[in-house]
């Protein structure tokens, strides 16, 4: 599978519930039966993929709300991939 | 008590929450499944909950820090009040599961659950085979309505898992099995081999598959796994193999009061859906809170960590891989429920498992299986 593009726009599989979780301290992600906890970069990325934002919004808004992390492009998008082979995001 | 800003950090529990709410709503159930895992004398219990007293359960143990409910039974369509529940939880903000024969389902209920917003439904088959499915489940319509209303689940959206729990009588047809899954887009499929407890346990040599069978089957669904993947489909195949034919037993439970918190329909709190066989007085929620049943009662801490223990597991170097397995086949197996786990070649017990294996070389396939019902339920109940 190819890296994800700036155009493309990435979204939740509906097989997955995104939250937070106060107990675990975390956003996770739940599905039928199971859990999976994510660390604090891929909570703040999934928290972004809504269907509507592309890509590029989402590196955007990303830089916006964590300005001294520099540039977070290819590291959004090497996230989004593996997101995508994990199953969790659809990307068109 | 002084409060300073790191006053938490000594007084949190050390013990972590529960994850996982099982609520048994009901043990009333259309089907007569002979490896059910409802207790052999369900027919004895008490009252159910009520609607209320299950809400606040629910809002105790999310508050805890469980994040996945799921309403089982019996069968939990049998509760009128299964919306309100449905929505209560995910209101909590609980991952809401519903583990459900299909029986009474339709299309107008899957959409009132949806509107509830249930995330999940999980419909258990008894076989790809449409005679024997029906034999098992005790109803000759249950095969076609199972078939409708999982296509009707796939069709409204929702996440869906087939279960399937295979024992000699249907293991052999595991490849129609796997296929029929994949027809009915299943999103994960559960080819759960038969644990023997409670209703199995009754039905053991009826059930338990040879050797060769099960390894047929394993060895066809890694090559379906193979396959499916490689046509890009997503669907899951989740096999669990049976503990007797097993060398270690599993680790209970993924450790006893870890994890999971079943409530049963009359309340009766237990960190695993087997453990009311065991001579244990485990805590109701009518009576504690569901923080005192999980932290401080006595069913619930008497098998974390290994001081309970006895040889060989007290010194056995692999002690906390599986914590001494099952509790539950300690005691029907070893009579014992502080014994390691018959299951594991180094329990003094072993003997019976390899015997079990031996049997099931010799059944003949006129074996009588006792079907879970009211009826044979009293029978147990009197003891």
């Amino acid at each position: 599978m190819n890296k994800p593009v700036l155009e493309q726009t990435p979204s939740l599989n509906p097989m997955f519930r995104f939250q937070w979780e106060e107990a675990q301290n975390c956003h996770v992600l739940l599905y039928p039966e199971g859990m999976i906890k994510l660390n604090d970069s891929a909570g703040a990325i999934l928290a972004e993929v809504n269907g509507e934002q592309d890509c590029a919004a989402i590196i955007r808004s990303l830089e916006a709300r964590f300005p001294d992390a520099g540039e977070l492009g290819p590291d959004v998008l090497e996230f989004l991939e593996v997101a995508r082979e994990q199953n969790w995001i659809r990307i068109s | 008590m002084s409060k300073t800003g790191f006053a938490s950090a000594d007084t949190t529990p050390s013990q972590s929450p529960p994850l996982w709410l099982l609520a048994e709503l009901t043990y009333k159930c259309p089907l007569q499944c002979p490896y059910c895992s409802n207790p052999l004398d369900f027919a004895d219990h008490g009252e159910e909950l009520t609607t209320e007293q299950w809400i606040d359960v629910f809002r105790q143990a999310r508050k805890m820090g469980a994040a996945q409910l799921g309403f089982s039974g019996g069968e939990p369509l049998v509760r009128r009040d299964l919306e309100q529940l449905i929505a209560e939880g995910r209101k909590l903000g609980y991952y809401t599961n519903l583990i459900t024969s299909g029986i009474g389902l339709n299309a107008d209920r899957i959409a009132a659950f949806r509107e509830a917003g249930l995330d999940h439904i999980q419909i258990s088959f008894q076989a790809s085979d449409e005679t024997v499915n029906n034999m098992l489940a005790g109803s000759d319509k249950a095969f076609q309505q199972k078939l409708k209303m999982a296509r009707e689940v796939k069709a409204q959206g929702y996440p869906m898992v087939l279960n399937f729990v295979t024992h000699r009588h249907n293991i052999d047809r595991i490849d129609r099995i796997i296929e029929l899954c994949v027809e009915l887009e299943a999103d994960y499929v559960e080819l759960a081999t038969c644990q023997y407890y409670g209703w199995a346990h009754e039905n053991r040599e009826a059930l338990l598959p040879t050797r060769a069978q099960l390894e047929r089957a394993e060895r066809i669904t890694n090559e379906y796994r193979d396959k499916l993947a490689a046509e890009g489909n997503p669907i899951k195949l989740i096999f669990v193999t049976p503990d007797y034919y097993e060398e270690r037993p599993k680790k209970c439970m993924n450790g006893w009061g870890e994890i999971f918190l079943t409530v049963t329909p009359d309340g009766t709190a237990l960190p695993c859906h087997s453990a009311r066989m065991l001579p244990i007085e485990f805590p109701n929620v009518k009576d504690n809170s569901v923080q005192h049943i999980w932290h401080d009662s006595f069913g619930f801490n008497h098998f974390r960590g290994d001081d309970w223990m006895q040889e060989p597991c007290r010194s056995c170097d692999e002690k906390e891989n599986d914590l001494g397995g099952c509790r539950c086949q300690a005691y029907m197996l070893a009579g014992d429920m502080n014994a390691a786990d018959p299951v594991c070649s180094k329990s003094p017990h072993h003997q019976k498992i390899l015997d079990a294996r031996a049997a099931a070389e010799q059944v003949g396939e006129d074996t009588p299986i006792t079907f879970r019902n009211e009826r044979n339920s009293r029978v147990f109940a009197r003891g």
